[in-house]
């Protein structure tokens, strides 16, 4: 909207919620089933779950008409371009939801044939696990976009105070790391 | 052209406009229908009993970790997605009852793909599933759950983490009874009630469709044909339920829904009186269930 260049004073910041909601009621996905999350991915768009109540109910198989690509599916090698290409095809503002563990992690599929993470291809929004998500997995991560698109920053961080109940002393000359509330890599 | 002949030509075009309309007879027998959306935010479809959520590490009665580290787990894992590590328990204040307990666990809820065989392996019921299954991540970080998240609160609950859509009374049906095997391989094993007692809810009512003394008011089992009959096509509903037979059944499955709504009220109300009591005397909560 080019909204950005604007000195942000109350009129554009009125304006700017306003186009919020309009983008946050209006996002259209682009079609990319590749697995069986496809499958659930319909369901949420049959009369079941329903997306159109979101505002979303149009499916367009044409990326410039898009808002969101669906990654639902594990992604091969040989998917990766294609995927690009039709990410790239979209049209700003776009979104993408890594939809089920083989788009986001790969999942069980630890091989050489298949992407481990969508993310390595295309910037994530936001995932849903499962194998397959359920169609509530998959509007959870729709209104977790949607809540998203709202605020235009990342929700829902993770508390990051070191727990109080701190690690057992040992005297076997084995240091027990310190806990921390999260950790990535395997420890040494 | 006789009179009979212009008769039977304006007789078939009038049947053929209203052939046009019998094309919809389908539409207008779905607008009869009773609706199948469900809003989702505001509710949710009732889940199976079955169903495979996110986990939860248990604990025993007294408060001590069910978890031994002993990584079968991880060991059976297909999708690589847990990492544990055990540590002998300090002798002056252990943590589990066995020797060692799990120092480090963490699952990767981008690689889990529920299978629940990590129950299955599990022989000291720690690693259950729950039920809940809404939940997303808007960073890599989020889905690795630690023991802090994963170990039930202090009240026997799992805990409740803010990106996780938990309702009230949805933590009830967490426990080892979503194990189709029994903890020692017994191929006899029917469900019975022999599971370890956990905190908070005690010991559990035996496992629907295992055992012919199932409690399904207990249990929250339910048949999904009966909730699925009314959107039935007329020819898709099975024979003996329809007519005079199928009304009788019906009123017989409605009166068993009520009396199981009616329970589940009755305990609901029973599990916070007991909560209420437990806060003033400052025990730990018995699930009456």
């Amino acid at each position: 909207m080019g909204l950005e260049d604007l000195q942000h004073n109350f009129l554009t910041g009125r304006l700017e919620d306003l186009v919020k909601w309009a983008r946050r009621n209006s996002v259209w996905p682009a079609t990319f089933g590749l697995a069986c999350c496809a499958i659930e991915m319909m369901s949420v768009g049959a009369a079941d779950f329903d997306i159109s109540r979101l505002g979303m109910e149009v499916f367009r198989a044409s990326p410039r008409q898009a808002d969101l690509m669906i990654v639902a599916g594990r992604v091969s090698q040989k998917m990766a371009p294609v995927l690009r290409q039709v990410y790239d095809q979209m049209m700003e503002p776009k979104w993408v939801i890594s939809m089920g563990v083989c788009a986001s992690t790969g999942g069980m599929f630890n091989n050489y044939a298949i992407v481990q993470g969508v993310d390595q291809i295309v910037p994530v929004d936001v995932y849903a696990p499962g194998c397959p998500p359920s169609p509530e997995t998959l509007l959870h991560a729709i209104l977790t976009l949607h809540e998203k698109i709202r605020t235009g920053e990342l929700t829902r961080r993770r508390r990051t105070e070191v727990p109080s109940d701190a690690a057992p002393e040992t005297d076997n000359g084995w240091v027990p790391e310190p806990r921390h509330p999260l950790r990535v890599s395997t420890p040494l | 052209m006789t009179l009979v002949d212009q008769v039977t030509r304006v007789g078939a075009q009038v049947r053929s406009q209203l052939r046009f309309f019998l094309g919809f007879k389908l539409t207008f027998e779905h607008l009869g229908r009773p609706r199948v959306t469900r809003q989702y935010p505001d509710e949710k479809r009732p889940k199976p009993p079955r169903l495979h959520g996110r986990h939860v590490l248990g604990r025993y009665e007294d408060g001590m970790e069910k978890c031994i580290g002993c990584e079968l787990c991880a060991g059976v894992c297909p999708a690589d997605c847990i990492y544990v590590r055990g540590l002998d328990n300090p002798p002056d204040h252990p943590v589990s009852p066995g020797e060692r307990y799990g120092y480090v666990y963490e699952i990767n809820y981008l690689r889990c793909i529920h299978c629940d065989l990590c129950v299955e392996a599990c022989p000291t019921e720690a690693i259950t599933e729950s039920k809940l299954f809404e939940f997303s991540f808007t960073n890599r970080a989020d889905a690795i759950y630690t023991k802090n998240e994963l170990l039930v609160g202090d009240d026997g609950r799992p805990k409740q983490l803010p990106w996780e859509d938990w309702r009230p009374g949805e933590d009830r049906f967490t426990s080892g009874w979503m194990r189709a095997t029994s903890p020692s391989g017994s191929a006899a094993y029917e469900g019975l009630v022999q599971w370890s007692g956990d905190l908070g809810y005690g010991i559990r009512a035996p496992e629907g469709g295992q055992s012919g003394r199932r409690d399904d008011e207990a249990t929250g089992n339910f048949l999904l044909r009966d909730s699925l009959e009314a959107h039935l096509l007329a020819e898709d509903i099975p024979f003996e339920h329809r007519g005079v037979r199928g009304k009788l059944w019906r009123a017989r499955m409605a009166a068993r829904r009520r009396k199981a709504r009616a329970a589940a009220r009755a305990r609901q109300r029973a599990r916070e009186r007991a909560g209420r009591a437990a806060e003033e005397t400052g025990q730990p909560r018995r699930d009456v269930a």
